[in-house]
């Protein structure tokens, strides 16, 4: 057992990668001397080189671009954008291509491309550096979007996502970075698959749905509400896309209320979906209506008012009363 | 793997060495009207007469904004800022292009352009906003002919080459001027700034500051030929400057922005310099750069050689020194105090000014929110 952040479990777990498969890379903005601004890939460049862990220009659109490139000539990219909000120069190589290519090509072309954003907000800092972007990704359909939550998944599911042949857009909760974690880095017996989400805490009496930063958040909720007599169960969905559908919709026929949690915008995020998926699949279940709790209609805020537009326990049991007033 | 470690020596006529002082050594098309060692210098194509005020009006503020500077860094270490991007020894770009405006001329900056913001009469305090978390401007654009600060990299040069194709349009007689740094070369924005400049002949210069360093990534990174030189390729002038010569840039700003006026279209500006400090106050620049760079060009520092040139010409005497610091101790103090009286933005803020007209899911979030919140107040 090894005592891991979560940032430090991403590292190890690219490390693993690395040294698995010689054909994986790693390229982004500052990777290498200074092991990336969050230092996840520290140490990386010392020990692979400079040919396997690339500091590339400042250009998203030619990190993702060029990874594709290489994706098609057998590497497995590992790329970086440095913040959620500058993955946006890069969209448009992202839907447009990455997503597209492997179909177009009748499944001829694989392209094993990870996308490593470091998302969310709730670290005081200046704009586009806070962003929820999940949603842009779960609309273009031939992404993999997976979130990870903690160290043992950050661990896991990089290693996973870097194993698909597939392209993954992985985001990563920057609030979480710092949180630690004792990881078993020798069995892998453990390990869920990528696309399987979790019931991180069970319970009775209402379900909330949650992944990435929002998981946290939750347990404290759910660990607030076992005072109040309620028994919150908690789902961390890990893969946004695919979904795992069948965990969630198991969950609310159990406790026929639901809290969807995200940092993104409630209107358009991807609680919408859920919420349209399970009125489909558990309408006779439901105590109550699907209820989101999320980021306002609005830009992220700047940083002092950060607090009230983030998701926080008081919100989620507020979400929680009303779900249980109807 | 066969991917040569070095490049081919291009790199012999101009910086790209492994040695300590890379960059330092002056390379040889550099525009220079002052040495380091405060020596002035002619240079057949540009050449300014600056009077002795004007000189010291020069170095005033070259002194005062090191001063915001320092204190901004000082107020971010204290917690009161949460992140700063200091301007140390980007000074002389700064005022020298800064002060080669009109107040007709429009300004985009990045988000490091403080010297040009003061130069355009920005507050001071104003600039903070964004780092303290209180707003995300903090400025009127049209107030100041200044943008507000862009954070994604090299997004504001297309929105100057349109803003300067709407002066083209309106047959003003103005300019626009995109400030920008190394590592934003690289960008497509960028490149398709200068393509969209060079086919519509836009009034606007390029300013580029070559600070040598992109966060951790050296020049080498981004190019394999001197900045000013891309100008070509598309199909315009580009010039290097001392970018610690605020006499040169002034010079030099000054007239592609008179060209950019009369029709001559765009021009780039790579102003040499060097970022003396980190990236932002959460970088760390020992992790990949070495401490004798940064000696090195501590001799070629943009405010000594003007302090230089106006001691040995006699332009200026300690009182005038003096008064110039105890300026900028007032200028310091005054800014900590009004940063530290910045009201923090209300709650409901947050729901201000996201569309010019109304909006009813805003409404109904704001009025929703207003409730949750009074739901605290009366427990």
């Amino acid at each position: 057992m090894t005592i891991l952040s979560l940032s430090k479990a991403l590292n190890e777990g690219m490390r693993k990668a690395m040294e698995d498969d010689p054909k994986v890379l790693i390229m982004g903005e500052d990777v290498g001397k200074l092991g990336g601004v969050f230092r996840v890939t520290d140490g990386l460049q010392k020990d692979f080189g400079e040919d396997r862990v690339i500091d590339t220009p400042l250009a998203e659109s030619g990190i993702i671009g060029t990874a594709i490139g290489l994706a098609l000539r057998g590497y497995r990219p590992v790329c970086e954008i440095q913040f959620d909000g500058f993955v946006f120069p890069a969209a448009d190589q992202i839907i447009t291509q990455l997503a597209k290519m492997p179909m177009r090509s009748l499944g001829a072309i694989k392209l094993p491309v990870v996308v490593r954003i470091p998302c969310g907000g709730g670290i005081g800092a200046v704009e586009h550096h806070s962003e929820s972007p999940e949603a842009y990704f779960t609309h273009t359909a031939g992404l993999r979007v997976v979130a990870c939550s903690n160290p043992a998944d950050a661990y896991t599911m990089i290693q996973q996502a870097i194993r698909s042949d597939d392209p993954v857009i992985f985001f990563e909760p920057k609030r979480r970075y710092w949180e630690k974690a004792d990881i078993d880095t020798a069995d892998t017996g453990w390990w869920t698959p990528l696309d399987k989400g979790k019931v991180v805490r069970p319970g009775t009496d209402a379900t909330l749905v949650a992944y990435g930063p929002m998981v946290k958040t939750c347990l404290e909720a759910a660990k607030a509400a076992e005072d109040d007599g309620r028994s919150l169960e908690v789902i961390d969905l890990r893969s946004l896309n695919p979904l795992d559908t069948p965990l969630v919709m198991d969950s609310v026929r159990r406790t026929g209320r639901v809290v969807v949690v995200h940092e993104a915008p409630v209107n358009s995020g991807f609680g919408a979906e859920l919420a349209a998926r399970i009125t489909e699949q558990c309408f006779y279940h439901l105590e109550a209506p699907v209820l989101r709790v999320g980021g306002f209609s609005t830009p992220y805020p700047p940083s002092k008012l950060e607090e009230h537009y983030l998701p926080d326990l008081d919100r989620v049991l507020d979400a929680v009363d009303r779900s249980f007033g109807f | 793997m066969a991917i040569p470690p070095k490049l081919a020596p291009t790199a012999q006529e101009w910086h790209v060495t492994a040695d300590a002082s890379r960059g330092a050594a002056a390379p040889p098309e550099l525009v220079q009207l002052l040495t380091p060692e405060g020596e002035r210098v002619e240079h057949p194509d540009y050449d300014i007469d600056l009077k002795p005020e004007e000189v010291r009006s020069l170095y005033r503020d070259l002194v005062l904004v090191r001063r915001i500077d320092l204190e901004a860094v000082a107020l971010q270490r204290q917690g009161e800022l949460g992140i700063w991007a200091s301007l140390l020894g980007q000074e002389a770009a700064q005022i020298g292009s800064g002060r080669a405006l009109t107040d007709a001329d429009m300004a985009f900056p990045t988000y490091r352009e403080h010297g040009v913001a003061w130069c355009r009469d920005v507050d001071p305090v104003k600039l903070l906003g964004l780092f303290r978390g209180v707003n995300h401007g903090g400025w009127d654009p049209r107030e100041h002919n200044f943008h507000l600060y862009t954070i994604v990299i090299g997004s504001q040069t297309l929105h100057a080459v349109g803003y300067a194709m709407g002066v083209q349009r309106d047959d003003a007689p103005s300019a626009t001027i995109a400030y920008f740094g190394d590592g934003a070369t690289s960008q497509g924005d960028v490149n398709e700034s200068f393509i969209w400049a060079s086919v519509f002949n836009a009034p606007i210069v390029f300013f580029c500051q070559n600070n040598q360093w992109a966060i951790s990534e050296p020049l080498e990174k981004q190019t394999r030929i001197p900045l000013y030189r891309r100008a070509s390729g598309f199909g315009f002038p580009g010039i290097r400057v001392d970018g610690n010569d605020v006499f040169a840039c002034l010079a030099v700003t000054r007239q592609a922005l008179k060209n950019a006026r009369e029709g001559q279209g765009p021009t780039l500006i790579e102003a040499y310099t060097y970022r003396m400090g980190a990236h932002t106050t959460t970088d760390d620049p020992t992790r990949y750069r070495v401490a004798s760079e940064l000696e090195a060009w501590k001799l070629k520092d943009p405010i000594e050689r003007v302090k230089s040139y106006l001691f040995k010409n006699e332009l200026a005497d300690q009182a005038f020194f003096d008064s110039v610091e105890a300026e900028a101790e007032q200028l310091g103090a005054d800014l900590r105090r009004r940063c530290l009286a910045m009201p923090d933005p209300a709650p409901l803020d947050i729901f201000d000014h996201v569309y010019a007209e109304p909006h009813p899911l805003i409404d109904e979030e704001r009025a929703q929110y207003a409730a949750y919140l009074e739901g605290f107040e009366q427990r």
